[in-house]
């Protein structure tokens, strides 16, 4: 059992836990996930790893609550303990030694993704680190402050205007291209369609695009072939292959067909508990 | 002396079976066991025993059944295999122990495996004794996986008095035994059963551990683990890389067992894991696998279910009663034919399938005649969903991570037969990441080895 040590709430549907895992946090990297249940009658879901504290033994995961697994996940207290946390899972995030600018893009929930990123590569020193970041309105910026520190410079887009750019990251990422500014590789994790659009607006530039894919897993150990997805016209394992990609190779619109797989039984699953809570 | 036939064992009903997960079938009684015993010759020279992996002394376990002593026989049983309520039910008996008898040259031969499973389930029922261990010596092996091979070397080594602990990935210990083999042919309690015993044993078993991530071996050394013992199974699953095999509703058959045998997806909503079955399945592949797969999927809901095989009846590699289980539940097969694309809809569904007929030609190196496609013979056939059954690969995850420990062309662990010894001092492997896919038995076999040459080197080293 993984006890949840810390727990804040983010906006309305994003929490952040602080868990109990020193074994998982003695191992963890950046860009890789754990998997987790949460009852014996649960699925097996993967988040990222957001930050890790090897010290104290923790893992932080910052969900947000889309469904049943993740709603439940929610409510959940300090205190309370998880069944299963299986990690770290996937190849960590690695960078090439001379690359030196760097733009960390993250797009909701993707913006945890890309901090334990920001975090170590600013540590590494490298010359320039721009994070853009992106949500609906401005109560939905999630870790501004951790990615104040561990950026040069922060760009924040919103689609209502109510904070930074009016707009997407890309309108952010496509400002930055035509101020001619040296950018070496642009990592983005967030919505597929959000990585798709920043794999399209660095195509034409030939800029080192790198991705990390939220395909559907079971065991997240390259045993069921859930997760897989095409990329460079091969077929590839998210868990153990990825889940970070080369963007202007990977089949975005095939991955965003497979995530609606189980729609109709995934909302069967979230009524039903709906039911069941509000008794 | 009037000539006994083979005992039958009682099953259920096909129209019963095909709506629950039960057990197929039922076991032998006292009496039948006694009588089947009664057919056994036992020979002197016998063959039988040539015929199983782990050379179990079939002929006295048999006889002792004869002489009602059945917690002797299965005593007898178990000097040579842990598992015999696994293996009298899993075992492809017909190409092993039953294979090689005698009273199989002119009639049926004697039910070999039946008996084994009859003694073990009597043993469960009546108690089983926890054998009385020796005191701790003081070493610790660490195993990884926690299938067949990894248990029958904890158990060894436990009788030792190893401090033995399992790594296992996945949330529940078992390997195949857990995630792949259906309980229609394995009861989840027969399995229970067995796992318990190991813990009483004091191995210990740490689930959620996926080794080469969480812990490497080095990480195991470090943590004064003398000797390790690699048994991840080949779990991967293969794909034919054809055309709209990414279309949702193409599963891998590893992928549907898993949803079901351990995420219990047919028992949703009530379990949170889904799965998306239609109408009119496929099951494409031959073997044990296939077979399963395919009376999995009818029994949560197929209307039809067709097993498509590239060769004929006569080259299926899947257990005989398997097969003919699975006919009797109305599962359909179409021989000589191989998918060449799946078809889908703009959503990305799959619709349907186009096959192309089969001939076979010349033996490969497997001595099965060679599948060779006949030109213009296409056609398509519309399907909900088709589960691909071709094939596992090796579990990549702990070789990644393990330097000096090498690998064959096919990537497969290298490992000494005899010993189970890798390229690595101290390093063990055995079972299906040696192998490739084979059986439980052989599995099984390997980790009973290699507890006896980590013991020796642990030995020696001291
Ligand atoms: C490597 C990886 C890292 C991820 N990291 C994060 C993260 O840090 N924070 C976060 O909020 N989300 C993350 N996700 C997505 C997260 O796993 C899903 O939101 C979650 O599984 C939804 O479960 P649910 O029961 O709440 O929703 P459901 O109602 O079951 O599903 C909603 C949608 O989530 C996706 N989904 C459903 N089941 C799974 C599953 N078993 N595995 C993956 N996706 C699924 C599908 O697209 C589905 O339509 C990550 C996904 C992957 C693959
Ligand atoms: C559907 C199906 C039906 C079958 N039917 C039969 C049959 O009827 N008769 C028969 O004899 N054989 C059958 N087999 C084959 C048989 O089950 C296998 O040969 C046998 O289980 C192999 O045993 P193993 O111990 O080598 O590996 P497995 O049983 O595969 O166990 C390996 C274990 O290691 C774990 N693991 C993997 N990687 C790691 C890691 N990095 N760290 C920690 N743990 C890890 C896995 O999760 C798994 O639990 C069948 C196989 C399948 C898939
Ligand atoms: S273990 Fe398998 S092969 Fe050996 S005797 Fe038993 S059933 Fe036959
Ligand atoms: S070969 Fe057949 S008859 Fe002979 S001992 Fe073995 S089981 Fe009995
Ligand atoms: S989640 Fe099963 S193979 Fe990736």
């Amino acid at each position: 059992m993984y006890k949840i040590l810390e727990k804040r709430v983010l906006s309305s549907d994003i929490k952040w836990f602080n868990i109990y895992a020193p074994q998982v946090a003695k191992k963890a990297k950046a860009g890789q996930f754990v998997v987790l249940r949460i009852h014996e009658k649960g699925e097996r879901i993967p988040l990222t790893i957001a930050d890790y504290d090897r010290e104290k033994g923790t893992i932080l995961i910052v969900f947000q609550e889309i469904g049943k697994t993740t709603k439940l996940l929610g409510t959940l207290e300090e205190g309370d303990e998880i069944l299963d946390f299986v990690g770290p899972l996937g190849i960590p995030f690695k960078l090439e030694e001379n690359v030196e600018n760097v733009v960390l893009i993250g797009g909701g929930v993707g913006i945890p993704a890309i901090y334990p990123k920001a975090k170590e590569l600013y540590k590494e020193g490298k010359k320039r680190i721009i994070s853009i970041v992106g949500a609906r309105n401005k109560d939905l910026l999630i870790m501004r402050e951790e990615m104040e520190t561990s950026s040069h410079e922060l760009l924040i887009a919103t689609d209502d205007g109510s904070e930074g750019t009016k707009g997407f990251v890309t309108t952010v990422l496509q400002n930055l291209i035509d101020e001619g500014r040296d950018l070496d590789v642009v990592i983005a994790v967030g919505p597929t369609i959000m990585m798709k659009m920043v794999a399209k607006t660095t195509r034409p530039y030939n800029i080192p695009t790198l991705v990390s894919l939220n395909p559907i897993m079971v065991d997240g150990t390259g045993m069921c072939g859930s997760c897989r997805v095409t990329v460079g016209g091969q077929v590839k394992f998210a868990c153990v292959d990825g889940p970070i990609f080369d963007g202007h190779e990977v089949d975005f619109d095939e991955l965003m067909r497979r995530n609606k797989m189980y729609v109709d039984k995934e909302r069967v699953s979230l009524e039903l508990w709906e039911k069941e809570v509000q008794r | 002396m009037k000539k006994i036939p083979r005992q039958h064992m009682p099953e259920q009903d096909p129209k019963e079976r095909i709506h629950n997960f039960e057990e197929v079938a039922l076991g032998f009684t006292a009496e039948l066991a006694q009588l089947e015993a009664e057919r056994c010759l036992n020979c002197p020279r016998p063959f039988c025993v040539e015929g199983c992996p782990v050379n179990i002394k079939i002929p006295n376990f048999i006889q002792l059944i004869k002489a009602g002593k059945f917690k002797e026989a299965v005593m007898k049983i178990k000097e040579d295999n842990f598992l015999p309520a696994i293996c009298g039910r899993v075992c492809p008996q017909e190409s092993q122990c039953e294979a090689k008898c005698v009273v199989g040259i002119k009639g049926e031969p004697v039910a070999i495996g039946r008996l084994e499973r009859f003694v073990a389930d009597w043993e469960y029922e009546h108690g089983v004794e926890v054998p009385e261990l020796p005191p701790p010596n003081g070493h610790r092996v660490a195993i990884v996986g926690s299938g067949p091979a990894g248990i029958s070397c904890s158990v060894d080594l436990a009788k030792m008095g190893y401090e033995v602990t399992i790594f296992e990935a996945l949330h529940e210990p078992g390997g195949v035994l857990t995630y792949g083999i259906p309980p229609f042919r394995l009861p989840r309690k027969v399995l229970k059963n067995e796992l318990e015993f190991v813990q009483k044993l004091g191995v210990k078993i740490v689930t959620d551990a996926v080794v080469g991530y969480l812990y490497t071996i080095d990480d195991l050394f470090k943590e004064g683990y003398e000797a390790v013992f690699i048994a991840v199974g080949a779990g991967t699953p293969r794909f034919m890389g054809i055309e709209g095999e990414n279309l949702i509703g193409v599963y891998s058959a590893s992928e549907f067992l898993t949803r079901i045998n351990l995420m219990h997806a047919h028992e949703f909503p009530e379990y949170d894991t889904p799965i998306q079955l239609g109408k009119r399945v496929i099951v494409v592949g031959g073997g044990n696998v296939a077979m399963d797969a395919a009376r999995t999927a009818l029994r949560i809901g197929a209307g039809e279910v067709v097993v498509v095989y590239r060769r004929s009846r006569k080259e299926m590699p899947a257990r005989l009663e398997e097969i003919g289980h699975a006919e009797e539940e109305g599962v359909k097969f179409e021989f000589l034919v191989n998918p060449v694309r799946f078809i889908g809809d703009e959503n990305g569904w799959l619709r349907g399938v186009e096959l192309i007929k089969m001939e076979l030609g010349e033996p490969d190196e497997s001595g099965r005649r060679r599948p060779v496609p006949i030109e213009g013979s296409n056609f398509i056939m519309d399907i909900d969903n088709a589960i691909i059954a071709i094939g596992q690969a090796s579990q990549p995850i702990v070789a990644q991570t393990t330097p000096g420990l090498e690998l064959n062309k096919r990537g497969y662990v290298i490992a000494d037969e005899e010993t189970g010894q890798t390229t690595r001092e101290g390093v063990f492997a055995g079972g299906d990441i040696v192998t490739g896919a084979a059986t439980v038995i052989s599995a099984m076999g390997a980790g009973r080895k290699a507890a006896k040459a980590i013991h020796e080197y642990i030995t020696k080293k001291n």
